[in-house]
């Protein structure tokens, strides 16, 4: 088995909430409480879960943007965690992220060359003409003209934003790629462009990605293999082919089921789901997700289930899924 | 024949900002018959938001405009209706929701006391029987517990709760017609399908008709009878929901349905429709569309197509199809 180019174990991050006298921290929002996931190279793994789920917090905890309570995270094998310095930069070069909102995470007086560039600046890669000459292909690469490099970006659409914030994540030519939410503020038709552009870049360039969404049917398009998280926790992991053709969580059955489709003829009762999901502050004992779910026994308000391999590569985390089932 | 209950004829709105005059709705001919669900969908921008409002007269003027054409309810022209009349028509006859319901609810005051002075002052009733039918329409958008509701602050409630009070305060009025902006975007999916869930029992239940915007062609596939697409400020096609998705007759509405990732197959790559959706301050000549059409045609940077009926009730506005030939 070659080794994973990304591996967390065990991660946990809990957020203390500042509450009542003299500042004691007093409750914690659990937003990791425990997670566990490869990545192999060349792959990507899509995290899907609904907003507050912790999704992103995984994302930033793997690239060191925050610092996890408890867990391993192995890149290429190699733990990362008491890493300082220098050594985390070299790291973090390989490993890159690309945000939400090109809106935001594109500083608006900075022209197009310092943004892409900046990277490379900051690793001593490359200066001068030579790193001017690098941030034109690598516009070129994304779809973008080599002229943009002196515009700033409110000269450019949400989707080209876009592009510039991938050009800025690939341009130290990093192994693994975070993508968080990457087309959510984006129309359709543009964030068809991207998801292709995303998933040709993979096949020419074999990078590794981690890929954050809520919608399932994007994730769909651009994963091999889907995790699905709720309250801080996977429940269930799965080649794509398998998760969708045949959920075994009841809650990715009720995502898939609450989905509408874009197709009148295949219009049917969407499923509803009882209540919110509850605070990751107050975590229901026994299976989170047991309070909504429409299956759930006794045992399931006691004791929590864990992850196990039920068949070849798929994992689920309930009691109602016995293995060999 | 069924009774038409919202008629739009040749409405153009324009805003006249420092940049220019923006074109935001031109030539928008839209009915809305009695008990029917009508989708508008399109991108950013396209100005769905604008018709929606144009049609309560919310309308900002200055800078905004609504420079030509009619809009009848029920025979009557809203435009050229005095203050106190919109004022009886808005609520009562005509409603609408909004996508941020924080934003559309008052964060200082409680849910009940807004829900309650709706109600109070479109049906003239006194507080205590405002109250009771309060709580009946919270019951009947299955808030639990809705005594306890009444009494919160709105940054008590969660997303999917704040919409269904929102929801709630508008049918309470009893309107003929509802308009729904977007009222699921900001919401979790199965959040979002509780949300239509409850909307398309309580609109069925009570009669009434929806204009239903959204981008979510899925959400639309789900719930409208019929689909009205715009692209930057005019309405491209209007079909039958079930002719629209099965057989789309504008390049535009076709590329759209085609960028869409699907959860139930499997799409290589996605569609793209190339370039961007056009400013509207300098929109293209003849047909909006055609700096991005792969179909275009010598007439359609020249002449604006009209629409043209392709089967019953599906009219497409597209050169493709024979008008300006």
């Amino acid at each position: 088995m070659p080794v994973p180019i990304v591996e967390v174990r065990d991660l946990v991050k809990h957020f203390p909430i500042r509450r009542g006298f003299l500042g004691r921290e007093s409750e914690f929002l659990k937003a990791v409480d425990g997670v566990s996931f490869r990545i192999h190279s060349g792959e990507t793994l899509g995290l899907v879960g609904e907003s507050g789920c912790g999704k992103s917090t995984v994302g930033f905890l793997i690239l060191h943007l925050l610092k996890a309570d408890r867990g391993q995270i192995l890149f290429e094998g190699m733990e990362t965690a008491g890493l300082r310095g220098e050594e985390l930069q070299r790291i973090r070069r390989r490993m890159q992220v690309v945000f939400q909102d090109p809106q935001s995470s594109l500083d608006p007086r900075m022209l197009i060359k310092k943004i892409v560039g900046c990277p490379l600046e900051v690793n001593g890669l490359a200066r001068g003409s030579e790193l001017v000459s690098r941030v034109r292909d690598m516009l070129r690469e994304v779809g973008l003209s080599e002229d943009h490099v002196y515009r700033y970006p409110h000269e450019f659409s949400g989707g080209q934003r876009q592009r510039i914030g991938i050009a800025r994540a690939l341009i130290t030519g990093p192994e693994f790629v975070v993508f968080d939410e990457p087309t959510s503020a984006l129309d359709v038709s543009v964030q068809a462009q991207i998801l292709n552009l995303i998933r040709d870049l993979q096949k020419r360039k074999g990078y590794s990605y981690l890929f954050i969404s809520h919608d399932l049917s994007v994730i769909k398009h651009v994963s091999h293999r889907i995790a699905v998280m709720y309250l801080g926790k996977i429940v269930e992991k799965a080649p794509k082919k398998d998760l969708f053709e045949r959920p075994l969580h009841p809650y990715t059955r009720a995502l898939l089921a609450a989905l509408p489709r874009p197709d009148p003829e295949k219009r049917h009762p969407l499923a509803v789901l009882e209540g919110d999901v509850p605070s990751p502050v107050n975590v229901p004992g026994g299976c989170r997700f047991h309070p909504r779910c429409p299956e759930a026994v006794d045992l399931c308000s006691t004791v929590e289930p864990a992850l196990r391999e039920v068949e070849e590569g798929r994992w689920v985390a309930c009691h109602l899924c016995e293995a060999g089932e | 024949m069924t009774e038409t209950l919202l008629d739009i004829s040749d409405l153009s709105v324009r805003f006249f900002t420092y940049q220019g005059i923006v074109r935001a709705l031109e030539d928008v001919n839209l009915t809305v018959s009695k008990g029917e669900v009508l989708g508008l969908v399109g991108e950013t921008g396209c100005g769905k938001s604008v018709l929606a409002r144009s049609v309560l007269r919310l309308i900002a003027d200055p800078p905004g405009k609504i420079s030509a054409g009619k809009i009848l309810f029920k025979g009557e022209d809203i435009l050229g209706a005095s203050r106190r009349r919109l004022r009886t028509i808005r609520g009562n006859e005509i409603s609408m929701i909004f996508q941020e319901p924080m934003s559309s609810l008052n964060p200082v005051f409680r849910v009940g006391n807004q829900m309650m002075e709706v109600v109070m002052l479109h049906q003239r009733v006194g507080k205590a029987e405002a109250r009771r039918i309060c709580i009946d329409m919270l019951n009947q958008v299955k808030m639990p517990d809705p005594e306890a509701v009444l009494s919160k602050y709105p940054y008590e409630l969660s997303g999917g709760m704040r919409q269904r009070a929102m929801i709630a305060m508008e049918l309470s009025c009893r309107p003929e017609l509802l308009i729904a902006d977007e009222p699921t975007t900001a919401l979790d999916v199965t959040v979002q399908a509780q949300v239509l869930t409850i909307l398309e029992e309580l609109t069925r239940r009570q009669g009434v008709s929806v204009l239903f915007i959204s981008h979510d062609l899925g959400v639309i596939a789900q719930i409208c009878e019929r689909v009205a697409v715009m692209y930057a400020g005019r309405i491209v096609e209007i079909a039958p929901a079930r002719k629209l998705f099965s057989n789309p007759g504008h390049p535009y509405t076709r590329g759209l349905l085609r960028a869409v990732p699907l959860v139930d197959e499997e799409r290589e790559t996605l569609n793209v429709v190339p370039g961007v959706v056009p400013g509207l301050i300098d929109p293209p000549r003849g047909c909006r569309f055609h700096p991005r059409c792969a179909e275009m045609l010598e007439a359609c940077g020249r002449i604006v197509p009209g629409p043209v009926e392709v089967e019953p009730d599906h009219h497409v506005a597209c050169h493709l199809w024979g008008s300006g030939r």
